[in-house]
């Protein structure tokens, strides 16, 4: 089992916490912060599993962890799973991320934090593994994404044009609108 | 056309980012987060504001964009379950967008206590339900997080209905989300399991390794349960190619095997295919791990066995070797569990661990380090160490420091230090150890150091000399940080210096140094030993001056001048020490005076030798008879003191009596209480009012007391204050006070480093004038150089070189009793699983209990147990030959893990009580029996069973073990153990007793299946329990086994799945192993034998088609079965006799066949489950009782011819007994 999967950046920085076991979110975030001490010391090239110790679970519990430009990866895995298979399942998590959001970087995970928890629950489920195959998750992203996109087009347009209407206070949000804005958007 | 797409984008594109004008995005919070750094708690409280005011819009896109934020500051740390209502609006909308947006919110911040829930499950429901496989799989993604009991009981169907989908993609997420459901509702598991098992053999590969995946899990937690599912995972071993799903099978194998050593034997030859051919390392890892495990619970009496380890140990080589650093991990890891049972085949690689030691990576070199208690030797202990020893100085990290200290420790003292050939060094080792800044280990240390000193008589002249050293530095521990334990070194330095003060070199200036040092800044009991010791020292001083009175009298002033100032200690313990000592020195110092002081009385204070006690010598004293350890003392307190009026009449009646009470204690005389002791006392609970006036009168009595201490703060604290001073004045002119932190680190370091080198040429030298004297001689081995090798030198190519030191093993025990390793075990089980609350404790489900034996408690099985016997003998026995035979073990010293050879010592022990004839299993069983004790008294209860029962399992081990050397599976069939058959009943071990000697019959044989059986009667009610054992000739795996029995007149079949039938549909038949099935009979009438139809059904699972087929036989129920064993003692038999109630009489003779009498009689009581009465000489009489209770009586007389025995029975049956007689003739002629 999994009991935890999280991501962190180099300033332990959380960007994915899915706990699949309830802590408060208190405990959620001294647990990452834990994490990070105990990972961010360790240098390149040293092995990837630590006991996790008394962070979560105990002695049957194991960090295995990868370490990608800015990010941590961190899984969090019980004795029935197989250091090795985990840490290639780390690897079958990032390569999506890479290709569902083209050459994925911290700021994706960052501004798209519930899209990567939507490509996450195509790998597991209640923290077990569900599917490993890298196309497989990819395309059932991109399908829900495409129903997300179809109730945008239908609905969710004439939705939002109507609480523009209701609230309009245009000049003002105009000069706030930023190019940016807009830019980025345009991306989907 | 084109055109208008164009027109249709660019309207979305401005109407999107209007909308996003209105209420912030997701994306306008996190760049509003990253643009407040400064005071980002502000901006999001500001922004949580702004999502509450979105919240109570009446939008949904609004409220979703709100809940999706929320989710964002969830991950920050913020709780968001307030808003745990709306989350639930977002999820019950019809659009797929809101409601995934909904359930992400609630897998991340609902959990099971959340109490909205109980308002989803409709919509739950309907969401599993959905026609879009998208929604009914984000619901499920959702659930799976925050499922709850009540959501799996009231979804549990839903689930179950998912699992049959068309759809692949949904049909994975039910099977996992199963899992969940077992965990919070264990009920669900039952019924679910056979559809459960069915997705093992699901078309799609996803779905099958999802239930793989659950069923692993729940094995896991449980593997009893599963050990029927063995042929269908096995299969899939061997046919899929998918290596997660063969790695969790592979797993599950591993935690499958201990229990089934059967299954081990199976695993090994495609384990060790899959170890040579696959190119996935994580695949060869757990294949290696498993086959560890196969050959740890089979370990032994497997042909090739030894080339399977050779195997893993190579390839764990070849992945320490590796470069990459996570397989360098796992290798070391998977060779720590070889370790444990074969030290050898590790050892072998010594080089490749100790280069372990030096890498770079902290967990690397911590695994290594666990693998180095394996590794040590005589030979090498002291360079190890010594690497150690570097590595600690090297080393930053009070972990890995503290690590290697414990490290150090632990291979030192091993098997009571049993490497070590020379105590100086490490004495200074550990000396050296104490100089570890901040170790939490100190405690540690010191134990070593008292340990080595009281175990090793030679080495006290050394150590204590170190000790002092020690004691004389004690200041350097006193500035240590206050989270270093380093001082309680002192504890041990103080004690070993005043026990064995006859060895100190200066023992006066020892004694001025701890006089001189600030002891009182220690903890108090550092302090306590400090005080005692000082006493000691000071009377060997004195005796060893002759009574040189000016010299004790010198000594003595000077120490209670010095001793004053320890009498403000803050600790209490230590402050009463110090006075002790102190009057103790002052009452010296006035008989001193008087001229009448002898030495001898002081002496007598510390006379007598300490010995080392075993650990276990306290739960050994045996209590003594007629003490109740749980009896009141007192008549407990009564109940009903709540009843105020009369408790106060109460109270008014006795107040006479209390009186009295109340006297003795303001007088405090005990002269009263001698006189009252005498009259009669009514014993009668104080009341809680009479204890508030007691507890009164008390505190007063106590003011009025000038002797008694109160608690005036105040003075003390004064006090204190002075002593204080004073003692910093004192210390001021101590001259002796050597400069702080000067001496000890380079003097000690040089010591152990000198001892170290001296050694090594030592060790040199003697390998030198051995090989000189070998030179003479023929072999290496042939003579031992060593000069005081009186203890067995140990048989390792070089070790006879090494001087031996005497160690005092093991400890001291009460009188009469022996240690044995086995009263431990109660402690460790469940000792892994310290959790508050284990969800699979209540998914120990067993799947064969059929609906109906739920409520009918199935009669014990048979299974054969010779071991049985062993409880027989008397224990003492047992315990004498192994206490002879440790002794042996412990001089030996081969095994170098303890472990291991505590391991062989019980096997060796049941060699030899087995031993007079090891050969013949069934002979060794007969003189087993003979042995004990000639009264006919009945084995009583479980409790000797129950402590047997580890001894028991070793000999099923090892008869099914032999079993595999002896081609003749129908001898030992019997031995083995019915655990592939899951059907665990409980086991009476009265009725095992006696049908240890009974054997299984042969049923039926076709080329498929021989099916043999047993029966034994039920020991409370009218039942017989007939266990078929089959034994599977085939290559195919067999199950779908059907028994159909046709009922007669007084029998009838029980647990029937359907008319006279039974399905097994758990069981399955391993290619060529047997499995055990129960089937049981009610009977009532039980005058005649009976030859029963009996039809057994089956399927043979072919490569391509599956086979049915069916045997047919006749089940014979003799007489004989009808008996049942019942013990009688002799008074009680006489009166049945004399009664006149067994009216039916029958007489047989029958032949001695060159038996004795005794043993001839054991015999017959064996095969009828009788029971011996009474026996004089040539007579006995026998008892047993038929399953329906009724009383039947033998007497066996030897008759004159001393060829024959005559036999006559006599019942209450006429029928039964002269059919049972006529069965005894047939069999027995």
């Amino acid at each position: 089992m999994i009991k935890a999967i999280l991501v962190f950046n180099n300033s332990a920085k959380p960007r994915l916490i899915k706990f699949f076991e309830h802590y408060p979110e208190e405990i959620q975030q001294q647990i990452v912060r834990e994490t990070y001490q105990l990972v961010s010391k360790r240098s390149e090239n040293v092995c990837n599993f630590l006991e996790g110790g008394s962070i979560i679970g105990g002695n049957d519990y194991r960090l295995i962890y990868r370490h990608y430009a800015t990010l941590y990866f961190i899984f969090c895995v019980d004795s029935s799973e197989s250091e090795l298979g985990i840490l290639d399942l780390i690897q079958v998590f990032v390569e999506t991320l890479d290709k569902c959001f083209e050459n994925v970087c911290e700021l994706d995970l960052i501004f798209h934090i519930d899209k990567v928890h939507y490509i996450l629950q195509e790998i597991c489920l209640g923290g077990m593994v569900l599917e490993t195959n890298l196309n497989e998750i990819v395309s059932r992203f991109d399908e829900q994404s495409k129903l997300e996109k179809q109730e945008a087009g239908i609905s969710a347009a004439p939705t939002k044009a109507m609480t523009a209407l209701k609230e309009m206070n245009l000049p003002q949000k105009l000069k706030d609108m930023k190019l940016s804005d807009l830019n980025l958007n345009l991306r989907f | 056309m084109a055109m208008s797409t164009t027109m249709d984008q660019v309207v979305k594109r401005a109407k999107d980012s209007f909308g996003q004008m209105f209420d912030k995005s997701l994306h306008d919070l996190v760049r509003g987060i990253r643009n407040h750094k400064d005071n980002e708690a502000k901006y999001i409280n500001e922004a949580i504001d702004e999502i509450k005011q979105e919240l109570k819009q009446d939008n949904i896109s609004m409220k979703a964009n709100a809940v999706n934020k929320l989710t964002y500051l969830q991950m920050l740390g913020y709780d968001i379950s307030w808003s745990a209502f709306n989350i639930i609006e977002v999820m019950s909308s019809n659009k797929f967008t809101f409601k995934r947006i909904g359930y992400l919110a609630a897998s991340q911040c609902f959990h099971e206590g959340t109490d909205v829930l109980m308002l989803t499950t409709n919509m739950i429901r309907k969401d599993l339900s959905s026609s879009s496989m998208y929604e009914s799989a984000v619901a499920m993604s959702g659930l799976s997080c925050f499922i709850n009991a009540d959501l799996a009981r009231d979804l549990a169907n839903d689930i179950m209905t998912l699992m049959t989908s068309t759809k692949p993609y949904i049909r994975k997420r039910a099977v996992l989300l199963l899992y969940k459901v077992f965990l919070n509702n264990p009920d669900a598991l039952k019924p679910a399991f056979p559809r459960l098992k069915e997705k093992l053999e699901d078309p799609d590969p996803g779905v099958q390794a999802a239930a793989v995946n659950v069923i692993c899990e729940l094995a896991r937690r449980n593997p009893k349960n599963y050990l029927a599912l063995a042929p269908i995972f096995f299969r899939l071993m061997t046919t899929s190619t998918n290596n997660w799903v063969l790695i969790k099978i592979i797993k599950l194998f591993g935690a499958l095997t201990p229990l089934e050593p059967r299954l081990g034997k199976k695993l090994i030859e495609p384990l060790t295919n899959l170890i040579h051919s696959t190119s996935a390392m994580s695949l060869l890892y757990e294949c290696i791990n498993t086959v560890v495990a196969v050959l740890v619970s089979i370990s032994s009496g497997l042909p090739n066995h030894n080339a399977s380890i050779q195997l893993c140990v190579q390839k764990l080589r070849i992945l320490i070797e590796d470069s990459d650093q996570n397989l360098k991990y796992l290798g070391l890891l998977a060779m720590s569990k070889i370790l444990q049972t074969h030290p050898k085949s590790v050892q072998a690689h010594n080089d490749l661990i100790m280069q372990c030691l030096d890498d770079k990576d902290e967990s690397i070199r911590l695994r290594a380090l666990d693998l180095l208690s394996g590794m040590v030797s005589k030979k090498n202990l002291m360079d190890i160490v010594r690497k150690l020893m570097i590595h600690m100085d090297k080393s930053e990290g009070s972990h890995y420091r503290d690590e290697l200290l414990s490290k150090i420790i632990e291979i030192c003292s091993q098997s009571d230090y049993q490497h070590i050939t020379n105590f100086e060094w490490y004495i200074s080792i550990l000396v050296e150890l104490t100089r570890l800044e901040g170790t939490k280990h100190g405690n540690l240390i010191a134990r070593q150091m008292l340990d080595v000193a009281v175990r090793v008589e030679s080495i006290r002249p050394f150590a204590c000399n170190q000790m002092a050293i020690l004691l004389a530095n004690a200041h350097v521990f006193i500035i240590g940080s206050s989270s270093t334990t380093v001082a309680e070194v002192l504890y041990a330095a103080a004690w070993i210096c005043g026990e064995f003060c006859s060895y100190l070199k200066e023992p006066q200036k020892t004694l001025e140094s701890i006089l001189n040092t600030k002891i009182i800044l220690f903890p108090g009991h550092i302090q306590s030993v400090y005080y005692q010791n000082i006493l000691k020292i000071i009377t060997y001083l004195i005796q060893s001056s002759d009574n040189d009175e000016i010299l004790a009298k010198q000594l003595v002033t000077m120490t209670i001048d010095k001793m004053s100032i320890f009498l403000s200690s803050g600790d209490v313990e230590a402050q009463e020490r110090a006075s002790i000592t102190l009057h103790i020195l002052k009452t010296v110092l006035k008989l001193i005076e008087k001229s009448e002081f002898n030495v001898n009385e002081l002496s007598a204070l510390f006379d007598g030798v300490l010995n080392p006690v075993a650990a276990k010598a306290q739960r050994k004293v045996a209590i003594p008879n007629g003490l109740d350890l749980d009896a009141w003392i007192n008549d407990p307190p009564s109940e009903s003191e709540d009843e105020s009026v009369t408790t106060d009449s109460r109270h008014d009646n006795s107040g006479f009596f209390y009186g009295k009470h109340e006297e003795n204690y303001s007088s405090n005389s005990y002269s009263n209480e001698t006189s009252n002791y005498q009259q009669p006392r009514n014993y009668v609970e104080p009341t809680t009012d009479e204890l508030e006036k007691q507890r009164e009168s008390r505190k007063q009595s106590e003011n009025m007391n000038p002797f008694y201490l109160k608690d005036s703060k105040k003075t003390k604290l004064t006090q204190k204050h002075e002593t204080s001073i004073d003692h910093s004045n004192g210390n001021e002119s101590m001259p002796s006070t050597p400069d702080k932190g000067t001496i000890p680190a380079n003097l000690q370091i040089s010591l152990s480093d000198q001892l170290y080198r001296q050694s090594k040429i030592d060790e040199e030298n003697r390998r030198l004038k051995k090989k000189s004297k070998s030179d003479g001689g023929s072999s290496k081995k042939g003579k031992k150089s060593s000069k005081k090798s009186d203890i067995a030198a140990i048989d390792e190519n070089e070790d006879d070189i090494y001087p031996t030191v005497q160690v005092t093993r093991g400890g001291e025990l009460p009188e009469g009793v022996t240690e044995s390793g086995h009263e431990d075990n109660d402690d460790d089980i469940g000792s892994g699983r310290n959790k508050k609350y284990d969800p699979h404790r209540a998914l120990n489900i067993d799947f064969n209990e059929k609906p109906i034996q739920a409520t009918y408690t199935p009669p014990p099985s048979q299974l054969k147990e010779p071991s049985k016997k062993l409880v027989e003998t008397p224990p003492v026995s047992v315990e004498k030959v192994k206490k002879s035979k440790k002794k042996k073990t412990i001089e030996n010293q081969i095994e170098p893990s303890t472990s291991k050879s505590k391991h062989k010592r019980e096997r060796s022990d049941y060699k030899d009580l087995g031993s007079p004839a090891d050969d013949d299993d069934k002979h060794v069983l007969q003189s087993a029996v003979a042995a004990p004790s000639p009264t006919p008294a009945p084995v009583s209860a479980a409790s000797p069973v129950i402590e047997e029962k580890p001894k028991k399992k070793k000999i099923k081990e090892k008869k099914s073990i032999s079993k595999t050397a002896i081609p003749d599976a129908n001898d030992s069939a019997s031995l083995l153990l019915d655990i592939m058959s899951d059907d665990i009943h409980p086991i009476n071990q009265s009725n095992q007793q006696y049908n240890e000697q009974d054997s299984y019959k042969l049923a039926a044989q076709t080329d498929n299946l021989i099916i043999e059986y047993l029966i034994t009667p039920n020991s409370s009610t009218a039942e017989l329990d007939v266990t078929f054992l089959l034994k599977n000739q085939t290559s195919s795996i067999i199950d779908h086994i059907d028994i159909h029995v046709i009922d007669s007149m007084s029998s009838k079949l029980l647990n029937t799945t359907s008319a006279n039938r039974i399905s097994f549909t758990t069981i399955s038949l391993f290619p060529r192993s047997q499995n055990y099935i129960h089937i049981y009979f009610a009977i009532n009438a039980i005058s005649f034998s009976q030859n029963l139809k009996t039809t057994l059904s089956y399927t043979i699972n072919g490569s391509n088609k599956n086979e049915k087929d069916s045997i047919e036989f006749k089940l014979n129920l003799p007489c004989s079965q009808y008996l049942r064993k019942k013990p009688m003692n002799s008074n009680a038999f006489a009166d049945l006799m004399s009664s006149g109630t067994l009216t039916c009489q029958s007489h047989i003779d029958i032949p001695l066949s060159n038996q004795d009498f005794v043993s001839r009689i054991k015999t017959i009581c064996q095969s009828y489950r009788l029971t011996i009465v009474e026996q004089i000489n040539a007579a006995a009489s026998l008892y047993a009782e038929t399953i329906l209770g009724q009383p039947i009586a033998f007497l066996l007389k030897s008759t004159n011819s001393q060829t024959n025995i005559s036999v006559d029975g006599k019942s209450t049956e006429t029928h039964f007994l002269s059919n049972l007689m006529e069965e005894i003739k047939t069999s027995l002629k």
